[in-house]
């Protein structure tokens, strides 16, 4: 039962991690899509709340897919799914930096780039879209999204501060009784 | 264009400059503990301002190598520094130094919403957090889209990501193994249609 849970961990994200082109923000609504609709390991609620503590620790985004293992399968689903994420795509790290060193075609590497960019801000707004609906509930969440959204445009301060933010006018909200 | 006019390659500059194990372990310890809200600003302080491991332009084209490359950015960077001061062992050490203590906060973090999710203020503070988090990929997204000046092709080809990914809800991993060519191939013919104009 245990190693089905860690084979399916691993079987899910090792793919997705393949097109995670500019980080797992990229990838959110392919996550959710995997362990909310198709494998209904969790509520979109949960998947929400997962992604925000993993955005209040520090080290890369990407560690929610750790802590959606954590929260399958323990400390073994920790480290399949952390291996599952960051191996295949440190081994392809690997080979491409000796390989640019080599040939050092910059301008391939540009048109590449210029190519790639696009689809890395357009799936990263693709996630805002799911991962906005996943936290929803109701006029308060998401006149806090509204506001993280605007601190982000406007400033260049740590966004821990929004974070820090949000909890603040959630509680704040609950103890004047304004939302649930 | 020519493969040997070029002795600017990435890390080409780094001989001479000597880092072990044990500095790339600590080093990379430091982004992992300071990076709070993404790595990359800590990742750059680090590197290039308080060890000098690199200069600016070489962790520049670093992380222009590390962006395009599926994954954790920093991670990818962490590989391929650790691969150029010490090969393949150094490579590991750097990442698990990056991802050592972010795991272990995680872990920490993770216990203490399981023991107290069902506490009232807890709840909200969670379900706030989340909200924020939501706010913060929006708005990093928007804020590239507009900094980073796209082509018309590129704006169709962002769009049209965000249509089949955020709209139609396709599965992403063959979305995207079909969009990146076309979106590459596209950049290709740009970037040839303009070197015809010169």
């Amino acid at each position: 039962m245990k190693n089905a849970m860690l084979w399916a961990i691993a079987r899910t994200f090792v793919p997705l991690s393949l097109v995670a082109i500019g980080g797992a923000n990229a990838i959110l609504p392919g996550i959710h899509h995997q362990v909310v609709d198709r494998l209904g390991w969790m509520d979109s609620a949960t998947f929400a709340n997962l992604f925000a503590i993993a955005q209040a620790a520090p080290g890369p985004n990407a560690l929610v897919v750790s802590l959606i293992g954590w929260h399958m399968a323990g400390l073994a689903g920790l480290l399949v799914a952390s291996l599952a994420m960051f191996a295949p795509t440190s081994v392809m790290a690997l080979a491409v930096g000796r390989l640019v060193k080599r040939m050092a075609d910059v301008h391939l590497l540009q048109v590449i780039q210029a190519g790639l960019v696009p689809i890395a801000v357009g799936l990263m707004l693709a996630s805002g879209i799911v991962i906005t609906r996943a936290a929803d509930r109701g006029w308060l969440t998401a006149t806090i999204t509204a506001a993280t959204t605007w601190f982000v445009l406007r400033c260049n301060r740590n966004p821990l501060w929004a974070l820090a933010g949000g909890a603040l006018a959630s509680i704040a909200a609950m103890w004047l009784g304004l939302a649930g | 264009m020519s493969k040997t006019s070029a002795p600017a390659a990435p890390g080409s500059t780094l001989i001479g400059r000597h880092v072990n194990r044990r500095e790339l372990f600590l080093g990379f310890l430091k982004v992992g503990l300071i990076g709070f809200g993404g790595t990359a600003p800590a990742a750059h302080h680090v590197i290039v301002e308080d060890r000098t491991w690199l200069s600016e332009r070489e962790y520049a084209s670093l992380l222009g190598i590390g962006q395009i490359l599926p994954g954790a950015n920093t991670v990818n960077i962490a590989v391929m520094i650790g691969d150029r001061f010490q090969g393949v062992s150094g490579a590991c050490v750097s990442v698990i130094g990056l991802l050592a203590m972010p795991l272990v906060i995680l872990v920490i973090l993770a216990s203490l919403y399981q023991h107290f999710a069902t506490a009232p203020g807890v709840g909200a503070a969670i379900t706030g957090t989340a909200a924020a988090a939501a706010g913060l990929v929006v708005g990093t997204a928007l804020k590239m889209a507009w900094r980073l000046r796209p082509t018309r092709l590129a704006i169709v080809f962002g769009l049209i990501t965000i249509a089949v990914i955020g709209g139609y809800r396709l599965p992403l991993v063959e979305a995207v193994a079909i969009i990146a060519p076309l979106s590459i191939g596209a950049a290709m013919w740009e970037h040839r249609a303009r070197e015809r104009m010169r």
